[in-house]
């Protein structure tokens, strides 16, 4: 036997699979087979009796209730409540955090009065001040909205100011030898150089908001998906829960989605997008 | 008197007594004294450390000037080692960088033309070859029109075989548009086939100031070369090259 391995195309791991078209759906389909086996096994466990259904419900009861609660207006209402919630304290964290971040990022003097004390304020777990925020706040929407702007505020703050810290200084000379103004230079060099770092805090920011808003409404609402969850456990609903549960799953993978498409369209220059587009 | 004047349009560069010192120690530059003459071709050597890129950086206008006089003319382009292109902009945007009136994008297209890369116009840089980076970057320094270019060891990561066609390339340039070169470079060949004047800097001082009285377009082959080559690798101490 000899020692040289001939490499034909079927052994090469970075060609694309040029089979027939049913051999890839075939290989996607079983991406989906593992989940839906297990929630196939679920049902039957409920169905069995195997599994109480006082514990958790059966899929198929998951079903009928989300339908029912969308139906009701229940989902719908307590759904808009939630994403308004989100939305406000994500927007008013985006404003604040990009604009300390400016700050501090683009003058040293800027960096001394607001680096610290948000640095300092970062290492505070953000849901210990629940207790304060009902406090001060009350149990109206203003804490809640608060609290999501509170926990999504450092990731973009963070980010955006460390993008802006580590700009290639050799861009910026060549900037300055081209005789850019300051303002160009922001534009032209500091904001499109930070922006990699930018998206990527704010996809942590959105994770977080979600997080912050499910404690937020779970400990004191009067609507939204978390109050709708805990309205549910008293009457042992565990099908509700589920559905509240799924909602959320369901957010959370849907806005990753969303910055993963403001990042093809704004970071289409880095050479990985690249790659992307041309196969 | 200390100061980095602006001469007047197209007026020579010209450097005097200029001393630089990084935290009080020994000089990097010491009381250089240096003029071009409008449209000279200058090929600046030396070894590493001799203050090659401090003299550059501080007619760049990177440095500022300390002690001694330096004045260029107004509109300069600077070409560095690395392209330095901005990732995030089209080729033909990093070109007109800066500039914001109407017809950037038709002049950028006629000075890539120029370079021969007009067919990347539209390209991301992280897509560009390492020539054709350069290419790019010499665009850029060109569609300012500058009186005085300076060229930092621009060839120094290509490919042999690309750094030919660069050297090539830049000959036609400064043919077609008639300004004033520093190049700043460790390559002696380049400068033999590129400069009207080759300097040596030594110990922060000019030791060498050798013009290269030769017919172009030049050849690495030419005889003529010869001579004038082991004079500069004599003075780099290079013996017996």
């Amino acid at each position: 036997m000899s020692d040289t391995v001939v490499l034909t195309e079927t052994q090469s791991a970075t060609e694309v699979p040029k089979g027939p078209l049913s051999f890839v759906n075939l290989a996607s389909l079983r991406r989906y087979a593992s989940p839906v086996f297990l929630v196939c096994c679920w049902q039957a466990a409920c169905s069995s009796g195997f599994l109480s259904t006082r514990l958790v419900s059966s899929p198929a009861q998951i079903a009928v209730t989300g339908w029912a609660l969308t139906r009701d207006g229940t989902l719908p209402y307590n759904l808009g409540v939630s994403l308004l919630r989100a939305a406000s304290g994500l927007g008013l964290a985006l404003t604040l955090g990009v604009l300390l971040a400016l700050i501090s990022g683009l003058s040293k003097a800027g960096e001394d009065i607001v680096d610290a004390p948000l640095q300092i304020l970062r290492t505070l777990p953000a849901l210990a001040l629940v207790p304060l925020f009902i406090l001060w706040f009350g149990i109206g929407e203003t804490p809640k909205i608060l609290l999501v702007a509170l926990g999504a505020i450092f990731p973009i703050y963070l980010n955006l100011h460390s993008g802006i810290r580590s700009i290639d200084p050799k861009l910026l000379e060549m900037g300055s030898t081209l005789g850019l103004s300051r303002w160009q230079t922001i534009r032209d060099i500091f904001l499109p150089g930070a922006l990699p770092d930018f998206l990527t805090g704010l996809r942590y920011a959105v994770g977080v908001s979600w997080m912050m808003l499910v404690v937020a409404e779970q400990v004191n609402a009067e609507s939204g998906i978390g109050h709708m969850m805990m309205d549910a456990q008293d009457f042992m609903r565990t099908d509700i829960i589920l559905v509240g549960l799924l909602v959320y799953g369901v957010l959370g993978l849907l806005s990753d989605q969303i910055i993963r498409f403001l990042e093809a369209i704004f970071l289409a220059w880095r050479p990985s997008n690249e790659k992307k587009r041309t196969t | 008197m200390t100061a980095l004047k602006a001469a007047p349009q197209d007026a020579a560069v010209s450097i005097q007594q200029l001393t630089k010192r990084f935290d009080g120690g020994s000089p990097v530059l010491d009381r250089l004294n240096l003029a071009i003459a409008p449209g000279e071709f200058v090929a600046l050597l030396g070894h590493s450390g001799s203050g090659k890129s401090t003299l550059l950086r501080t007619l760049a206008g990177l440095d500022p000037v300390t002690e001694g006089i330096v004045t260029r003319p107004q509109r300069v382009s600077v070409v560095f080692q690395e392209s330095r292109l901005l990732p995030w902009k089209k080729v033909w945007k990093n070109i007109v960088l800066g500039q914001e009136d109407a017809g950037t994008r038709q002049r950028a297209e006629v000075v890539l033309e120029e370079v021969g890369l007009s067919h990347r116009t539209n390209a991301w840089p992280a897509t560009l070859s390492g020539g054709e980076a350069q290419r790019a970057a010499l665009a850029r320094a060109l569609v300012r029109e500058p009186a005085f270019l300076m060229l930092d060891e621009p060839f120094a990561a290509l490919d042999a075989l690309t750094r030919l066609k660069m050297q090539q390339l830049v000959a036609d340039l400064w043919k077609k548009h008639g300004c004033a070169v520093f190049l700043v470079t460790h390559d002696v060949d380049e400068a033999l086939l590129l400069a009207d004047r080759a300097v040596v800097l030594e110990q922060g001082q000019i030791r060498v100031d050798l013009p290269i009285p030769l017919s172009r377009p030049r050849k690495h082959s030419d005889g003529d070369l010869e001579a004038l080559r082991t004079t500069l690798l004599n003075a780099l101490g290079v013996h017996g090259a």
